[in-house]
């Protein structure tokens, strides 16, 4: 051991501490707020598979490799996979979730502009994972 | 005396040695061919991507096998191997013994290798180095995955051997008269890092077992078809691999440790802060594995308790920093070739650590999750600070090795053209995952941003491959036409050095 003192180390890894500390009490607040889903969300359920979407609208009807959604209504997908594991992302969102055989995992969110936007695959699922796209429409 | 290119000797005498210095020496070579092997995959990867639609590489398929034995070369065949070479050499030196504890063990440890590296490299799988299943239980194709999960089995027992063998040369064969605390920092990291080893390996060692059996369609762990989990698989597999992130960084530090105080010509700021962080890392690094899993469907609850055990390994961490730049506040430092892989590499450390803070952040994670942000992430790790502490350390132990001074200009500029193709790959792909762009993927959308940043990328790791290949010859040609060093201060530095020089001849 070198004989000198060793405050200054001390006080660097309280400080270290200190901005880890704002990180988390940030995340673990922003994420409480995201995660919380409005209740009148309309339900889709989204279904990845080799290598496309299906997504199913409350109201039964189905749409392959596209997705018709209203602006301003929030949504909540409901998301699971047939074959391998996926992943269902809209970048431009934020909305990013797996989706894994015999799970139902939930995501919302409120599209506030209307457009077209990327729906892609984002888990590693194969030969054609690359190309697992889907294109979301949000009308006005 | 070790100089094993000076003094030749017919190449079986090495192959069939049990000498630690030996087997450090087949461990570097090995290690050092697959570095060239795994990257050279690399630079397929960078010339596909370097335009969207197929470029060098015909389909899919081919390019999905690529990465995947890219990495599982580099982190087993390159990053780990390499690691047990300098611990082979220095570990037995810093503890003063004469050997390790099991010399047959090691050889045995070595020549696991390269049968495990021949069958990931003729299988060459297509599942990526996380083989998740589903996907890797019922789709990818056979034989070449079988190929890789008995590789990858060989891999994971030849490393259990090898850190049996350095927990018991450091703790029961150390002098006497040495007392733990005083044991150099080097020899310190193979200890922590030995120790995560043994209490991680048997998780994914288990899980590779059941992944099989579940191919060979005996079992259904991992396939929800027979009332499996393939969650429960990831949880396997991270609790292994995360704790590995650990085991590959740490001796890196070490490495430094033995570099920093030696070109900045005086001792190490702390010992016994390094020794308290790497106990607290190889501690903490168990804590934070599910934070690789946010986003399969995981409860805020279990979120927030990874995303704390991830940042709980932050400080410890950033000690080591501070420590390295406290040795170096107002030394007399100086800046050969090794010096400077350390002090670089002790730099995209810091990025890769700040880039690891921001992700483990939940909201965030799931913006960079799967995108490029994290591939731009953890190679600053595996590149930026593993790598380069490793080919830093090489340069150091090069005139030890071969009796021979390497080329110092062309050691600099090798690390100059290297330090700035890694910036211009690895913070490129961090802003190309901010936009979205998944990671493994053959082909990406036609959109400007991700064009001109892939050009970016791809024109880095061109500059990072030529700057390999002239530290290629730099070494060849070093070591058989260079000058002969000075064997007792080959940098010119003064004090006592742990080198393999000081071993004894070794017993054959």
């Amino acid at each position: 051991m070198s004989g000198h003192s060793n405050w200054p180390e001390w006080i660097y890894v309280a400080v270290v501490i200190c901005l880890l500390t704002y990180v988390g009490a940030e995340a673990w607040n922003v994420e409480r707020i995201v995660e919380h889903t409005p209740a009148e969300a309309e339900v889709i359920k989204v279904t990845g598979q080799q290598w496309f979407w299906t997504f199913e609208h409350e109201d039964g009807t189905k749409e392959v490799g596209e997705l018709h959604l209203k602006k301003g209504k929030p949504y909540k997908f409901e998301i699971t996979a047939k074959d391998v594991n996926h992943s269902f992302n809209i970048h431009d969102y934020v909305v990013l979730q797996d989706a894994i055989v015999g799970r139902l995992n939930t995501v919302w969110f409120a599209p506030d502009k209307a457009g077209e936007y990327t729906i892609q695959c984002r888990e590693y699922c194969g030969l054609l994972h690359y190309n697992m796209r889907a294109t979301l429409y949000v009308e006005e | 005396m070790v100089l094993e290119l000076a003094k030749p000797r017919p190449i079986w005498q090495i192959m069939f040695s049990t000498h630690h210095t030996d087997v450090g020496l087949l461990y570097t070579i090995m290690s050092i061919a697959f570095f060239f092997l795994g990257g050279a995959l690399a630079l397929g990867i960078r010339a596909e991507l370097f335009l969207p639609g197929s470029q060098i590489i015909g389909d899919s398929m081919t390019f999905n096998r690529m990465f995947t034995v890219h990495g599982t070369t580099l982190i087993f065949l390159f990053l780990l191997p390499f690691a047990s070479a300098v611990g082979n050499y220095f570990v037995p030196i810093m503890v003063r013994y004469k050997d390790m504890a099991y010399p047959k063990l090691n050889a045995i440890a070595f020549w696991m290798i390269p049968p495990g590296g021949a069958l990931i490299w003729l299988g060459f799988a297509d599942f990526s180095w996380y083989a998740t299943p589903p996907y890797s239980a019922i789709s990818a194709p056979g034989p070449a995955a079988d190929m890789w999960i008995f590789g990858l089995k060989i891999l994971g027992v030849s490393s259990v051997l090898g850190s049996i063998n350095f927990v018991v040369t450091i703790l029961k064969c150390k002098h006497p008269d040495l007392p733990l605390s005083k044991v150099p920092l080097l020899a310190w990291s193979f200890l922590s890092s030995s120790l995560i080893v043994l209490v991680a390996i048997p998780s994914f060692a288990a899980a590779l077992v059941m992944l099989l059996t579940d191919r060979l369609g005996v079992t259904g762990f991992f396939d929800p078809a027979k009332g499996g989990d393939p969650i429960a698989y990831q949880h396997l597999f991270w609790f292994t691999f995360h704790p590995e992130v650990y085991v590959l960084v740490i001796p890196a530090i070490g490495m430094m440790y033995e570099i920093i105080p030696r070109f900045s010509r005086r001792p190490i700021f702390s010992q016994s802060s390094g020794i308290f962080a790497f106990v607290v890392l190889s501690i903490v690094g168990f804590s934070s594995w599910a934070h690789h899993m946010y986003a399969t469907g995981m409860s805020f609850t279990e979120k927030t308790v990874f995303m704390v055990g991830t940042l709980a390994a932050a400080p410890a961490s950033a000690m080591h920093v501070f420590n390295f730049i406290a040795t170096m506040w107002g030394a007399r430092m100086r800046f050969a070739t090794p010096m400077m892989w350390s002090v670089g590499g002790i730099a995209l450390f810091f990025s890769a650590g700040a880039g690891g803070v921001a992700n483990a952040a939940m909201p965030f994670d799931f913006i960079t999750h799967d995108s490029y942000w994290v591939v731009g992430h953890f190679h600053l790790f595996v590149m930026g600070t593993i790598a380069f502490g490793s080919i830093g350390f090489l340069y150091y132990m090069f005139p030890y090795i071969t009796g021979r001074m390497y080329n110092e200009t062309m050691g600099k500029i090798h690390f100059i053209m290297s330090f700035i193709g890694t910036v211009m790959v690895f913070f490129t792909q961090h802003v190309l995952g901010l936009y979205g762009m998944p990671r493994r993927v053959f082909d990406y959308m036609p959109l400007p941003e991700y064009i001109i940043m892939n050009q970016i990328t791809s024109v880095g790791a061109m500059i990072i491959g030529a700057s390999m290949a002239l530290w290629l010859f730099n070494m060849l040609y070093s070591s058989a036409k260079g000058k002969e060093a000075n064997m007792d201060d080959p940098w010119g530095l003064g004090g006592k050095y742990y080198y393999p020089h000081q071993a004894k001849t070794p017993h054959h």
